[in-house]
């Protein structure tokens, strides 16, 4: 079955707009249920931990390389780097890692 | 009208960052985007339009995998949830009596680095505020996934192997630092991490896709975490 890249792109684009633009626009009220605010709270970093492992292992030419990002990754954001710094760092990580074992 | 020119200024200023450093990361979402079969216009067109890391990522993933309308509009719902609560936060934060449109433009660019630095400003949210970040950060977005579909092309694989990983980087910056201060989400983390192996590499459970995989996993450990260790007042300030 075939889909439309622009179909694609416009669902995407309706979902995480609508997301951002209900609340905004019809809740003026804080939420008060506890289990659903606490919900929203775990689940940015529940998913965004699913979406980096294992995948990161795949990511690479090597799952050494790519263990490594992990590792590095994890450490430099521990103590505090930037976004962009870990970022970077993890890249250059992968790319001096396969340059030595590749 | 002076003040809504300060306020954009301020927010243009402390947009450059933001800029620089999605730049660097829509780099390695343009390479995952070309290598869902994506032109540069289409893969700079969905980012100038979802503004969106994780979102876009996922997207794109499962475009490539020729995935259904439906399991990239529930996807999106679940990766982006984070945004719902962003925004009734900035809807706290906004004077009451903003208007319709100016709610409107704000949510088009929620992301993580926008809200961080709006809920930072002191007393209420000027949305010209926004507007500076948002033309300063957008582009850098956008312009960022094209130039990644475009020279993913011409880089060598030992450096498009490299740049695959900045993502996930990007990932650990937003989920590690909140660990260190905060035990259950270090626990959640590291659960998520494990259950999510398991998933990928056990019979039976690895047929399943990685896009449902990502939605049961998120919906099952954040509700099993809302009722074992509910949030107090405004634990969604990191």
């Amino acid at each position: 079955m075939s889909h439309n890249i622009y179909i694609y792109i416009f669902v995407m684009t309706a979902v995480t707009f609508l997301i951002r633009v209900l609340p905004l626009t019809l809740i003026r009220k804080k939420i008060t249920n506890v289990t659903l605010r606490s919900f929203l709270y775990y689940v940015p970093y529940v998913t965004l931990a699913i979406m980096t492992f294992p995948a990161i292992l795949e990511a690479t030419g090597s799952m050494w390389s790519g263990l490594s990002a992990l590792i590095v990754g994890v450490l430099l954001a521990y103590f505090g780097v930037s976004l962009f710094g870990v970022a970077v760092c993890s890249c250059v990580v992968v790319f001096i890692i396969e340059l030595i074992i590749l | 009208m002076s003040e809504n020119k300060i306020w954009y200024k301020k927010g243009l200023r402390d947009g450059i960052p933001i800029a620089l450093g999605y730049f660097a990361v829509a780099f390695t979402l343009g390479i995952v985007a070309k290598k869902a079969g994506l032109s540069a216009f289409e893969a700079g067109l969905a980012s100038a339009l979802t503004n969106a890391s994780a979102g876009g990522y996922a997207g794109f993933t499962l475009i490539a995998a020729g995935a259904s309308y439906l399991e990239v509009a529930v996807t999106e719902l679940i990766v982006n949830a984070r945004y719902l609560l962003m925004s009734c936060a900035l809807s706290q934060k906004l004077d009451p009596n903003t208007s319709l449109l100016h709610r409107i433009l704000v949510a088009f660019d929620v992301t993580d680095e926008i809200f961080g630095i709006s809920v930072s400003v002191t007393g209420t949210l000027n949305p010209f505020y926004n507007y500076g970040a948002m033309t300063t950060a957008i582009p850098g977005w956008a312009l960022g996934t094209v130039f990644g579909v475009i020279t993913g092309n011409i880089l060598p694989a030992s450096l498009v192997s490299a740049l695959s990983v900045g993502l996930y980087g990007m990932f650990l910056a937003i989920i590690i630092p909140p660990a260190k201060k905060n035990k259950v989400i270090a626990g959640l983390i590291l659960i998520s991490m494990a259950l999510s192996l398991a998933f990928a590499k056990l019979p039976y459970l690895s047929d399943i896709s990685s896009g449902i995989r990502v939605i049961i996993l998120t919906v099952a450990i954040s509700l099993a975490a809302a009722v074992l260790f509910p949030v107090k007042e405004d634990g969604y300030e990191s």
